[in-house]
């Protein structure tokens, strides 16, 4: 596999910068270096401990060159219909095996930007020589590979000032009859004071494994706001490995929630790099996870500045033989005082042969800061479910009721009803009971 | 209609009941009381189904049917009605959800049509004004934060959702100034009718000054030791238990 993806960076390196800087070019080709010198990870490297690549890897992907365009394969809009946030008035960006199906998009450049990167290399080399590969230099391998072989994903630039007055959905299907691996990659770049937001969904239309590894690189001036919510509800044959790295100004706010239901592997870095004062970093996760399916979370919060905050609260609920990691990094430079950071992982573990491994990892090097954080892994509090089956619900929807409700401050700060809706309906949905109710 | 016959629970090694018996009939108020320790707070989990007891003999029978087999859920569907000591909190669950699910849960079981959404809130603003309870307490998460008072108040105002044929108040008025009493016993009063019995269980006397039992029970040791009307409740106020444990001993 490594010697493959190796193989099609240096064959294809031309199509893959041509219309690129010197600079991104050798950021690629240094990138491809990168991963060729250590190749994938593995459960002894202590970041990948208990979550081992192995099964992702094992299928033989079938690997297009990573520009060329769409080959047969084609989506109506009834086959995605139920991917989609339909009630949600949005622009919609859709990529099938890794490449944008302008079909199924409605893209935007009035007033700011809203659409590929594929189409961005060529129309905005300035914007790409900026920006690209510019926060992720140091990350590991994966992230490595994504940006020597990325080449398409959702492109948005908002000038100073602006809101985009439409959420942005963006949707990455995988289809076809041989096991795919597809690389995404997304650049977001907010201004002054603009705002955006992004729902994001990596759905697998095939029976065949897939394994969709993306890169994520926000970057927010002074007082931006970005909202993201991560749908992760992907089929038991999908894995999905990414790595999201938003770098915050001064007075900046960014959210993201999580929300990992389905899907067999599922890796997730999350990086708030906090470099002025008054940047704020929210981030919540939900993991619903049963079976055979791995839901890792890394995030880090790096408190490069004073006056910063940050707060996290990740609930899991793992049943079956799932499995869980949360790893919670908070990092407090010296210079960082007044920081105020903020770290919750609850996790309920219902079947023996489940497992959460939490680890909060704090540090920190400035004297002047608030950082509280903990960690729970308990089970369904009895007394609750004696409590509600002594009112009369009966014993799945009254711990799916508590389930619901222990899940539910994971959820907050999602404000449009109609995503709220399809959230509870999903999660509902995954704790097998047909629950209407509006918490 | 409830028929406790010989009733012996152990929770572990331990037991804790040790033959209680006891009859209600419909209408009828029981009082249950007995000093802390003797059983009061089992045998309502117990008659309600909670499994960390183990009924070791006897039976519990319901219009005549034994329900020791019977889920929790089963025996509120049958109209049973537990309001807890110690109600749980429960984040995240607003109380008029919670009270809509219940209700339509037992309306459902029993086959009938759940409640539409303008006849549950009309069921629920009677309940609300029965307990002088304001609405704004319907969007409050169940029991979070919730004073002792409210606590037991917000048990009451589901009994009057759910209409049992049998409620057992446990304890209910531990915990509970004077005001929150009599708002407490008017709920449970306004209830009453030839068809719903109570079982009250409580430490003290002043309860039953507002809802006035039938039957006074004194539960010690696993047993009820002694059964009289209500001037037992008032002979107990003012002797205490002492002379019940001397005359059992």
């Amino acid at each position: 596999m490594n010697d493959r993806l190796s193989a099609q960076y240096w064959l294809h390196e031309k199509e893959l910068t041509a219309y690129s800087s010197e600079s991104v070019r050798d950021r690629r080709r240094s990138a491809m270096e990168r991963f060729e010198a250590v190749g994938f990870p593995t459960v002894r490297d202590e970041d990948w401990k208990y979550s081992s690549l192995k099964p992702v890897l094992a299928p033989h992907y079938g690997l297009r060159p990573p520009c060329a365009p769409l080959e047969d394969e084609h989506l109506e809009y009834k086959d995605i219909k139920r991917f989609l946030v339909n009630e949600l008035d949005s622009y919609r960006v859709v990529f099938l095996n890794g490449r944008y199906s302008s079909w199924l998009s409605d893209t935007t450049h009035r007033g700011f930007d809203v659409c590929t990167l594929s189409a961005a290399w060529k129309k905005y080399p300035e914007t790409i020589d900026r920006y690209f590969a510019q926060l992720t230099e140091k990350l590991g391998p994966l992230a490595q590979l994504n940006t020597a072989l990325a080449w398409d994903g959702l492109y948005v630039v908002v000038p100073d000032n602006v809101v985009v007055d439409r959420p942005i959905q963006v949707l990455s299907f995988t289809t076809g009859t041989e096991p795919r691996a597809t690389q995404i990659r997304n650049l977001v770049v907010l201004g002054v004071n603009a705002q955006a937001e992004i729902i994001e969904r990596h759905q697998s239309l095939t029976d065949h494994p897939t394994w969709t590894n993306a890169v994520d690189e926000a970057y927010l001036a002074a007082g931006a706001q970005l909202r993201w919510v991560k749908l992760q509800h992907d089929g038991p044959e999908a894995s999905l490995t990414q790595h999201t790295r938003i770098q915050q100004a001064r007075d900046s706010r960014a959210q993201v929630n999580t929300i990992s239901t389905g899907g067999r592997f599922i890796r997730n870095n999350l990086d708030f790099l906090l470099q002025e004062p008054g940047a704020d970093a929210r981030m919540l996760g939900l993991t619903l996870a049963k079976g055979k399916q791995l839901v890792d979370h890394h995030t880090l919060v790096d408190h490069q500045a004073a006056h910063c905050t940050s707060h996290e609260n990740y609930k899991g609920i793992y049943d079956d033989g799932a499995k869980g990691v949360f790893n919670g990094r908070i990092y407090v430079h010296e210079d960082a005082q007044k920081t105020d950071a903020y770290q919750q992982n609850a996790n309920l573990v219902l079947h023996e042969r489940a497992e959460v491994n939490t680890k909060p990892q704090l540090e920190i090097f400035a004297d002047d800061v608030k950082c509280s954080h903990g960690c729970t892994v308990g089970q369904l509090d009895e007394d609750a479910l004696f409590y509600l089956r002594a009112r009369g619900i009966k014993e799945p929807e009254a711990r799916a009721l508590l389930m619901l409700a222990f899940a539910e401050d994971a959820l907050a700060g999602i404000d449009h009803p109609s995503l709220n809706a399809k959230l509870h309906k999903l999660i509902a949905g995954k704790l097998g009971v047909d629950l209407t109710l509006d918490l | 209609m409830l028929e406790i016959k010989n009733l012996h629970a152990s929770i572990g090694d331990k037991e804790i009941l040790r033959g209680v018996n006891l009859s209600v009939k419909p209408g009828e108020v029981h009082a249950i009381m007995g000093p802390n320790g003797s059983g009061k707070s089992t045998l309502s989990s117990v008659i309600a189904g909670r499994e960390d007891y183990e009924v070791t003999s006897g039976d519990i029978l319901w219009d005549g049917q034994s329900i020791l087999e019977l889920a929790p859920e089963e025996r509120a569907h049958l109209g049973l009605f537990l309001s807890f000591q110690y109600p749980v909190e429960i984040p995240g669950v607003s109380v008029s959800n919670f009270v809509k699910t219940a209700l339509n849960a037992v309306r459902t079981a029993r086959g009938e049509e759940p409640l539409d959404a303008s006849a549950m809130l009309k069921k629920m603003r009677e309940a609300l004004q029965l307990l002088e309870m304001d609405k704004g307490f319907l969007s409050r998460s169940l029991n979070e934060g919730f004073s002792g008072g409210e606590k037991k108040r917000n048990e009451i105002f589901q009994m009057a959702m759910l209409e049992p044929r049998l409620a057992i108040l446990d304890e209910t008025d531990s915990g509970l100034d004077i005001d929150a009493l009599r708002i407490v016993a008017q709920g449970v009063n306004g209830l009453r009718s030839p068809k719903a019995s109570f079982v009250v269980i409580t430490h003290y006397q002043r309860l039953l000054d507002y809802i006035v039992p039938d039957v006074v029970h004194v539960l010690y040791k696993g047993r009820i030791v002694k059964t009289g009307d209500k001037t037992l409740a008032q002979d107990l106020e003012v002797r205490g238990y002492d002379w019940i444990k001397k005359e059992v001993e």
